[in-house]
């Protein structure tokens, strides 16, 4: 009963979603106040009944319903009642409801925190997030029905995958589809204003805040995918540019570039066909990475199981979505010339250079990501493009925009002249250099890449203290924490997240040059030494789980006879699937982490462990969270609130002529 | 396993709680049965077999390379890839052993051929573009600029009706709504 | 319009173009570089007659088959009954390549094994398989360790090569060969071979 409780529901938000894509933008090209009217209460609606619809499917899982299909083949009655949580969106039918939930999510968002747009305005975008949210319900009910059940129900069900029983999965889709759906606002605003022909500051403006919120999701589900892969997949590798990961990369590339454009947008007036570009763009390359997880076109560690009817499906919408929106494009956007004029050497420019560069750099990973796919297609051989390209590709094209990053805030708005900053800056990047090249040799490094990386990173966090001390010394009077507590929350965003940059590129430096492994055959009582280590295996022990059973290790870290931790990796295997799985234990510290995986027992009776250490690899995800943080800042800075209220009347006054 | 790290760190304290009272503690090992043995022989050898074996794709997984993946013609191929090298073989003649049984689809990194000239071209081509567009952009923004800066405003009436008769001029002032921050 | 503006709806156009063709494709199946090039040389062990060895030498001057099998591969027995059918027909000799019969069952911890033990074992349990399921084969040869599959290429068991009079591979199959292959593409690739020579 509950789940076709959920069903109605869900057909009753689609009923919903339909009255919230068609009223608004009716009313608001009729110019009819109570059709906009509808937009708010539609969207509420909406919301509210996805909400229930997820609830139910939520219910089945926990009370393990094996007559739904979905539990039946995702849960178990003694998996945990976390991973039964969790496991509602370790699917297709399921992630689909948690996408459809949060654009729903993102949606009332905006009819509440956006209340001083004009009314015509808000009526296009909340129409626009009806459309897409039409398109994504739809899907759910033609062709990947969460609620289907199976007669008779199963009389247990096959349980989740145990790759994904894990605290990192528990947060990471949530935050990846907020960061994803994210861009729909973005995208909505960029759809509405090309409707109205409306691309002032204020659009911008509004914008911002909204597109720095998702990539700050998107940034931190990045993150977090990333961590899970390094300790869950047993050899501490954390990123494998797999068609998945690209998925979620490439937006996220778009999206760093939206949210720099939208700054130039919204106080120098130009680049405006191009933001709206980017707008459109990220939004559509999500939509792009849903397409490729859930079609079977690539192959992917992480891809759902696929059907061509689902691919056709959500194909037809990348085409009306992502077509229509360009058609629009191609349409409006030629009437956005002009902007604020600006020399050579400026914000500006070092701006729209780090656009086209992130541009370039998310257009390179599709390529490499797709031409696998479009070899096969034309018949010319099927080949694969893996690890090795990327990176080959990634870090050249990567380097110039870390440099231009820094040199980005030290240029004026609008003009500056060179000679000065360069002045400025030169000692730095004498000093980077010097610094990445010394310290390249003091690890015993000495290759290109460690140098490189290093002096990226030392350059970032120079300038990054000159720029902050700059800052300081523009405000005359008062004590430093006064003078401190007068630079808005922006800019300690902006500051903040190019700080992490240089963290991350640390720690994706020297894990790179200076990890080292060793697998080891150990019996009860033997140690070894490794990388300055000690290492004892004190025995392995039956540690059997709810819903697995488990060999753990006990394993002492001690340095120069000194105790540091005790690890207990374990092997386990899932009894439901029959999976075997490895459990790291990790001794995680600042400038190293201590990585220890329990292997085969080999026939002998001695077992194989696997030991890691990695050093700095805790400041990928440093980085990681200052990016976030930053984030976090500029959203939160005072100015959109402020300016929000002050242009709304304006804004409205401006529709109307 | 950050959480999961943090009950092993308070386990681990404990342990060694009850290690030190009960007399136990770091073994020195002086005897030699007490030293565990590494699995490979050669570490050296075991280095060059993991690199090659991140470049090369697990045919029969979903996407992982023989170094990552356990499936049976991982192992295969990872054995293979260790009795060649410990036979003296070049990495590239390890490759091209692969490569003639399996194509190029087991190679991570695309050998550089004609199907392949977009691929590696690609990114150079587009930021080549990109900077050319940009610098196209630059320029004329500047030209726009600098002309402006230099006309008096008869000359600049002058022009611009001129212009007005030739093509329409792309309106370079921010418009009105636009702060002037 | 100006038609730069139109340039990402075209190229999207392009994108949407090659994502409908690949739902279309299978990703999952690699073609062999080994088409047209000659069958990689062996000698190994028969399945009736162990002492005995077979290279491929001895087909030279016939069109036959290559089928890769194993008593633990589940496909085999889907695809099982149509070899059978086809060795009834005797249109083309079959040669079946057992391959890494005990290693390769995952149910069997075969490490530490004596390679003489596990020969003794991969002749009782495929003979045994042949006789439930019937031998389409003219005969089979042992790959113990799967070196051999690895000269073939051979990534997912079954499969099946089509080698010519002279020795060269012409036809690889991957996975089950269903009745429908068979007729459609095997059997019309072995006439046109057969007439060739």
């Amino acid at each position: 009963m509950i789940p076709e409780l959920g069903h109605f529901a869900l057909v009753l938000a689609f009923v919903l979603a339909l009255v919230q894509a068609v009223v608004p933008l009716v009313g608001a090209a009729r110019n009819n106040q109570s059709m906009m009217a509808v937009a708010r209460p539609a969207a509420q609606g909406q919301f509210l009944f996805i909400v229930f619809a997820y609830g139910c499917l939520t219910w089945a899982f926990i009370t393990s319903d094996f007559s739904v299909q979905l539990a039946a083949t995702n849960s178990h009655s003694e998996t945990p009642l976390m991973y039964k949580i969790t496991g509602v969106w370790g699917n297709h039918e399921g992630s689909l409801l948690l996408w459809a939930m949060s654009l729903s999510l993102w949606t009332v968002a905006v009819t509440v925190f956006s209340r001083n747009l004009p009314d015509a305005f808000m009526a296009r975008v909340i129409g626009v997030l009806g459309f897409v949210s039409l398109g994504f319900i739809a899907f759910m009910l033609v062709t990947s029905n969460p609620f289907d059940r199976l007669l008779p129900g199963a009389p247990q069900g096959r349980d989740l995958n145990p790759l994904l029983q894990d605290p990192g999965m528990i947060i990471h889709p949530p935050l990846l589809y907020m960061g994803y759906v994210g861009f729909s606002v973005a995208f909505a605003f960029a759809i509405a204003a090309l409707l109205t022909g409306r691309f002032d500051a204020a659009w911008a403006r509004w914008s911002r805040p909204w597109t720095t919120v998702a990539w700050v999701f998107l940034t931190a589900g990045i993150a977090v995918g990333s961590g899970w892969a390094y300790y869950e997949l047993g050899w501490g590798g954390w990123w494998f540019w797999d068609p998945v990961e690209n998925a979620s990369f490439i937006p996220w590339l778009v999206g760093t570039a939206l949210m720099h454009s939208l700054a130039v947008t919204e106080k120098r007036g130009a680049f405006r066909s191009w933001t709206v570009l980017l707008a459109i763009s990220a939004f559509s390359l999500s939509l792009l990475g849903t397409f490729l997880v859930r079609s079977g076109v690539i192959t992917s560690v992480h891809a759902f199981a696929t059907d061509p009817a689902r691919g056709m499906f959500i194909l037809a919408l990348l085409v009306i979505v992502i077509g229509v929106s360009l058609l629009l494009y191609a349409w409006r956007a030629p009437k956005l010339t002009g902007g604020g004029s600006f020399g050579l050497v400026s914000r500006d420019t070092t701006l729209l250079g780090n656009n086209v560069l992130l541009a370039v750099v998310a257009a390179s990973v599709l390529l490499g990501t797709l031409y696998p796919l479009f070899l096969d297609a034309l018949n010319l051989g099927k080949i694969s493009v893996g690890p090795p390209y990327f990176e080959a590709v990634f870090v050249p094209l990567m380097t110039p925009v870390v440099v231009l990053m820094m040199f980005g805030p030290f240029l004026r708005w609008k003009n500056d002249e060179m000679g000065a900053v360069v002045r400025r800056l030169a000692p730095a990047a004498v000093v980077s250099v010097l610094t990445g090249v010394g310290v390249a040799f003091a690890i015993g490094n000495p290759t290109w890449r460690t140098m490189l990386g290093i002096s990226l990173a030392a350059w970032v966090v120079l300038t990054s203290f000159q720029l902050l001390a700059a800052r300081l010394k523009d405000r005359h009077g008062g004590t430093t924490s006064s003078r401190l507590s007068t630079i808005p929350a922006a800019w300690w965003g902006m500051w903040l997240a190019h700080f992490g940059v240089g963290i991350f590129i640390i720690g994706v430096t020297l894990v790179g040059s200076i990890e080292s492994n060793l697998d080891l055959r150990m019996k009860e009582g033997q140690q070894a030494d490794f990388a300055g280590y000690t290492v004892k295996f004190r025995g392995v022990v039956e540690a059997d789980g709810p819903n697995y059973d488990a060999m753990r290790a006990t394993i002492d870290l001690s340095r120069d006879g000194r105790a540091i931790a005790t690890l207990q990796p374990e092997k386990r295997v899932y009894r439901a699937m029959g999976m075997p799985m490895t459990e790291a234990a990790l001794d995680i510290g600042v400038f190293r982490d201590v990585y220890v995986s329990l292997g085969e027992q080999l026939p002998e009776g001695d077992w194989i462990v696997s030991l890691h250490y990695k050093p700095f690899i805790s400041w990928i995800w440093a980085g990681c969270i200052f990016m976030v943080l930053g984030g976090i800042l500029a959203a939160a800075d005072r100015r959109y609130r402020r300016l929000a209220e002050r242009s709304a009347p304006a804004g409205a006054a401006a529709h109307a002529a | 396993m950050r959480v999961k790290s943090v009950f092993a760190r308070r386990i681990g304290l404990s342990l060694l709680l009850s290690a030190v009272l009960g007399g136990g503690g770091v073994a020195f090992a002086d005897d030699a049965a007490q030293v565990a043995v590494p699995v490979v022989a050669n570490p050296e050898l075991e280095a060059e077999v993991m690199e090659l074996s991140h470049k090369l794709r697990c045919l029969v997984c979903q996407n992982q390379s023989i170094a990552e993946s356990n499936a049976p013609l991982a192992v295969d191929l990872r054995d293979q890839v260790r009795e060649q090298l410990e036979a003296g073989k070049s990495k590239d003649d390890v490759l091209e052993y692969l490569v003639e049984r399996y194509g190029d689809f087991v190679l991570y990194e695309p050998p550089f051929k004609t199907t392949t000239l977009l691929l590696w071209g690609g990114p150079a081509a587009l930021l080549v573009g990109g900077a050319g567009w940009l610098a196209f952009r630059l320029r004329r923004r500047q030209a726009e600029a600098a002309q402006q800066a230099r006309l008096t405003d008869a000359e600049r009436d002058r022009a611009r009706a001129l212009l007005a008769g030739a093509a329409p001029v792309a309106a370079d002032a921010p418009s009105a709504e636009e702060p002037r921050s | 319009m100006k038609a730069k503006f139109l340039v990402p709806l075209f190229l999207f156009l392009v994108l949407v173009g090659f994502l409908a063709f690949g739902l279309g494709l299978n990703p999952r199946e690699v073609p062999s570089p080994l088409i047209d090039k000659p069958a990689p040389a062996f000698s190994l062990a028969r399945l009736d007659q162990p002492e005995q060895r077979f290279s491929i030498d001895e087909m030279r001057g016939q069109v036959w088959l290559l089928n890769v099998w194993a008593s633990w591969c589940v496909a085999c027995r889907q695809e099982h009954p149509v070899l059978v059918d086809l060795a009834r027909r005797n249109l083309v000799p079959i040669v079946g390549l057992n391959y890494k019969e005990v290693r390769g069952d995952g149910a069997i911890d075969a490490r530490g094994m004596a390679l003489e033990v596990e020969t003794a074992q991969a002749i009782s349990r495929a003979r045994g398989w042949l006789k439930a399921h019937g031998d389409p084969y003219q005969l089979s040869v042992l790959d113990i360790d799967g070196r051999v599959g690895i000269d073939f290429g051979v990534y997912g068991v079954p499969e099946t090569f089509l080698i010519d009079r002279d020795g060269r591979i012409r036809y690889k199959h991957i996975g089950p060969v269903t009745p429908d292959n068979l007729q459609k593409v095997l059997l019309p690739k072995i006439e046109e071979l057969k007439r060739a020579g």
